[in-house]
């Protein structure tokens, strides 16, 4: 499954909204990876989190394939959508 | 004795012997191992892992405690960095596969992502980069069995030079031996200097080459107001600066008294001390900085940060996120777009003006361009469900403008209910006093608002008819001129009359000679920037409103500026001893 988000943080995706995306990225069975310009990145890995270099306005694929791919799915593009700080 | 200039990231005064942190990269020693000692090396590898988050683990509950949950944060993610596959997974897999040893493995993976980040020519990323090198570097402290940076050593109380200090090391800093510290790089905003002022260890960055213009052992003087260091100054600076560290270091302490008080006349009256912030990061250090509130948001930088006009969905963030960070009580005051004059919006391409601070800028602006207007409106609306928001108007210069934007804002309600959208019903909608004709029409401009709050920084340039940007007439930028003074008797005499309050939320609001005169005239809330905030509080403990009535009674008799801030000094002591 795949869906595109955006994110909303000014700050764009730091340090710590990384991190919770990592944690909640590896609370889920399946594989999760983002598609951004044309690298793949594990969501589960912070430092593929952060050298995606995720700014303010980016467009994200979040794909997920695996137990629970609808959950992760929303979840993970709630939580990339919903950070602010 | 030499002055080196920097940035003054923590206030407070710091003397003593230097130490210089060497930045020295350990001498890692390569081996290839023999196939039978992989696994034995990976296990050491795993332990340092094991150990090393132990130690993240203390000191991100060691941070919690003592700085904020926002900075704690660093160190859950330096865990995560420590957890991660692609990183010691990597590690791992060339002590594996090359056979090597586990500094050269941790070294080689270290590089290679920090070359992936380096990579993308983004100073933001170059930051994420530095994540990763703390991390390194504790764990390679532990693989040699360096326990010790050299700062053990160290018995009695110095100032530390180093060329950058991470957020683990300025976390780690003993207060007891470690009496300031200065960086060759960052500047006011990164994370040392916040944790610097967390932790009220004075402090200076930037300052280029401090750690090789220095000498270990050279006496110096840093001086975290200034934002200076004095290598090896005569004893007679030393000397007066013994004097102001400790007036400083008294003064600290009676202030810190008031850090989570209310902020009350001697004799009773509460007053509200607020703070001025441009974004979510300014908000959380305003209330570490002991602010009831917010009084002045500004929204420009959401507009200024994007390539494009924000969206309604990224404004209700924005605002929500700081009205959530000072819950549902305490006040945030936001205010609408204020563009144009000396702030422009590369996108929106405005054409160049000769006069911009008369012209084409701020509410002129919105009511001008109601699509861009109505969408902020919006974006506010549906955050105040979240939180105790207000909303507030700049620039507004007749009733005309204030009932324009009043009739937008009941088009966004509107359109809000048609859509089944929350909001707060009674949010409390109130406008900048910045203009003369504002001041002046103010008995008649209050009846449809709930509140004002004075602007002086633009108040004063307008009523003095003086560019505020303009050194040669920046004499006649004085708001304590009794002209200006007038001017905000007769806001908050209108705005009482109908009671109503009014704050101010321009630099005047922090200065310690005009607060004795704002409390006689009656002003209610007081929106500063967040180092002026406990010593406004531990002024007003001492102010008694009748005596200040006719201190300002007095003060608007006279005759400039410079007579009236000879009588307040004169007759408030207290001003003087607070002034640090």
């Amino acid at each position: 499954m795949q869906k595109e988000f955006t994110v909303k943080n000014p700050m764009g995706i730091h340090a710590r909204p990384a991190g919770e995306i990592v944690k909640k990225a590896s609370s889920f069975p399946c594989k999760i990876s983002f598609l951004v310009d044309d690298k793949k990145i594990n969501a589960k890995s912070i430092v593929g989190v952060l050298a995606a270099g995720l700014h303010h306005g980016d467009t994200v694929t979040v794909v997920t394939d695996g137990e629970k791919e609808e959950e992760a799915l929303n979840e993970i593009g709630a939580l990339i959508e919903s950070i602010l700080e | 004795m030499i002055e080196l200039q920097g940035i003054a990231a923590a206030s407070g005064y710091a003397m003593g012997p230097a130490f210089i942190l060497q930045d020295t990269q350990a001498e890692i020693i390569r081996r290839t191992l023999p196939p039978e000692e992989t696994e034995l090396e990976i296990k050491r590898l795993e332990s340092t892992v094991d150990q090393s988050i132990a130690e993240l683990e203390e000191l991100k509950a060691w941070t919690e405690e003592t700085i904020d949950e926002e900075h704690a944060k660093i160190f859950a993610t330096h865990i995560l960095v420590l957890q991660d596959e692609e990183y010691i997974g990597r590690a791992k897999e060339m002590i594996q596969n090359g056979r090597i040893n586990a500094e050269a493995a941790l070294n080689d993976a270290t590089e290679e992502i920090v070359a992936l980040f380096e990579s993308m020519d983004n100073e933001y990323l170059r930051e994420r980069a530095a994540d990763i090198r703390d991390v390194s570097k504790r764990m390679m402290k532990h693989l040699l069995g360096l326990e010790a940076d050299g700062l053990d050593q160290v018995k009695d109380p110095v100032v530390l030079l180093a060329n950058d200090l991470t957020p683990s090391d300025t976390a780690q800093l003993d207060r007891e031996k470690i009496a300031g510290f200065a960086t060759n790089i960052g500047g006011h905003t990164s994370h040392s200097a916040i944790m610097a002022r967390s932790m009220e260890i004075p402090a200076v960055v930037g300052l280029n080459e401090v750690t090789s213009k220095v000498k270990p052992g050279d006496y110096v003087i840093l001086d975290g107001a200034k934002g200076t260091l004095l290598i090896n100054p005569p004893e007679s600076v030393i000397a007066s600066y013994q004097v102001l560290q400790q007036q400083y270091n008294a003064c600290m302490q009676e202030l810190k008294k008031f850090h989570d008080q209310p902020s009350v006349t001697a004799d009773g009256h509460l007053l509200e001390i607020v703070s001025n912030v441009g974004n979510p990061q300014d908000a959380y250090a305003a209330k570490r900085s002991g602010a009831e509130g917010i009084g002045l948001y500004r929204t420009e930088f959401l507009y200024m940060g994007c390539e494009s006009l924000p969206s309604e969905e990224v404004q209700f963030d924005a605002y929500k996120v700081v009205a959530e960070i000072f819950g549902s009580t305490a006040p945030v005051v936001i205010r609408t777009l204020d563009i144009g004059g000396d702030k422009e919006l590369p996108y929106m391409d405005l054409p160049k003006e000769a006069n911009p601070f008369l012209g084409y800028r701020a509410i002129r602006l919105c009511l001008d361009r109601k699509d861009i207007f109505k969408t902020q409106l919006r974006a506010i609306l549906r955050a105040s469900a979240f939180g105790n928001i207000k909303l507030m108007y700049p620039m507004i210069a007749t009733m005309q403008e204030l009932r324009e934007a009043n009739s937008i804002l009941a088009e966004a309600k509107q359109e809000l209910d048609k859509e089944n959208i929350p909001y707060n019903r009674e949010m409390e909608v109130g406008m900048m006093i910045e203009v003369p004709s504002a001041a002046l029409i103010a008995d008649i401009l209050i009846q449809e608002v709930d509140f004002f709050s004075i602007g002086t920084n633009d108040l004063v340039q307008y009523t003095m008819a003086a560019d505020r940007m303009n050194e040669r007439v920046s004499y006649l930028s004085e708001p304590l001129n009794p002209a200006i003074l007038r001017l905000i008797r007769n806001v908050i005499h209108a705005a009482h009359q109908h009671g109503k309050w009014v704050g101010m939320c321009g630099e005047m609001a922090g200065n310690l000679t005009a607060i004795p005169i704002l409390v006689g005239l009656g002003l209610d809330e007081f929106s500063m920037s967040t180092g002026s905030i406990l010593s406004a509080r531990a002024l007003m403990s001492k102010l008694n409103r009748a005596e200040m009535q006719a201190l300002a009674e007095e003060a608007l008799n006279m005759t400039s500026a410079e007579e009236i801030k000879q009588y307040v000094n004169n007759k408030v002591p207290a001003v003087a001893e607070l002034t640090l």
